[in-house]
């Protein structure tokens, strides 16, 4: 599995670019992260669901699909999508350091 | 001359290109027939992939303001529901097979289909109704949600759908 170094990290990412090992994620790795999925800068609309993301893995084991984020995060769907266009919760879990959120809604 | 490539370079190789736009056809108008559709165009925009949605003959009623809040199971001619032809044609049966759909799809959170059209709008996804079969109804666009973009003919069509795939439903 490709191994790369943020912020001053070794950080194992599976062939999709999500962390195997989400507990050594930290915010700030996350600027890092976002430029690597051409989000430049990170604003605090970023950040709530961000935060959001890594709050709903750290309780229920998965992360939230496009679809409860925009329920549930604050941020309405079309934000979501101004925000990360290359889908929301797949782009946003890959920053946070979570897995790919599992899902078909 | 080298040895050849290491394994990871022939799987480089051989890598399949992603998919990065999908043109989908919506041409029935039963609730079965739609949400397929959806589901697929819904999860193209999920992940990253470009999505424009064609509603053609029936299926323009998921996009009809009178109709898109009233689209009903097919339970005659559906040998997958396992309800006997003769018992499906009975009056009220359809409306009670979709209310039980509609029931189970809520618990798993999957939204009703006027909810679904307008968030798969929302993320940036097209919606297009087919011209000929606006004309064949007698259609206005006003008739239309508004979150349809345009009336379209075939060609129209495959302008848009260049450089894609198309999934006919």
């Amino acid at each position: 599995m490709p191994t790369t170094m943020i912020a001053a990290t070794q950080i194992e990412l599976n062939d999709e670019g999500f962390f195997v090992h989400p507990e050594q994620w930290t915010e700030e790795m996350a600027a890092e992260l976002a430029r690597r999925e051409s989000i430049d800068p990170l604003t605090d609309r970023h950040w709530t669901v961000l935060r959001f993301m890594r709050s709903e893995f750290l309780d229920k084991g998965t992360g939230p699909t496009v679809r409860a984020l925009g329920k549930t995060s604050g941020v309405s769907v079309k934000e979501l999508y101004q925000l990360f266009p290359k889908g929301p919760a797949k782009v946003a879990a890959r920053i946070a350091g979570i897995p790919k959120p599992r899902g078909c809604i | 001359m080298s040895e050849p490539s290491t394994l990871d370079s022939i799987h480089a190789d051989t890598l399949p290109e992603p998919i990065t736009k999908v043109s989908i056809i919506i041409s029935k108008g039963s609730l079965d027939g739609i949400y397929p559709a959806l589901i697929m165009a819904n999860g193209a925009r999920a992940e990253g992939i470009e999505a424009n949605l064609f509603f053609t003959f029936f299926g323009l009623d998921a996009i009809h303001k009178a109709r898109h809040e009233h689209i009903k199971m097919a339970t005659v001619g559906n040998p997958g529901l396992h309800v006997p032809t003769m018992l499906g044609g009975i009056p009220g049966i359809s409306t009670a097979m979709t209310h039980y759909m509609n029931h189970k799809m809520e618990q798993l959170d999957i939204p009703a289909i006027p909810e679904f059209i307008e968030m798969i709008a929302d993320t940036g996804a097209g919606m297009y109704a087919c011209k000929a079969s606006v004309d064949l109804f007698g259609l206005e666009k006003n008739d239309l949600i508004q979150q349809v973009q345009d009336i379209i003919t075939v060609g129209e069509f495959y302008e848009m759908a260049a450089g894609g795939q198309i999934i006919f439903t």
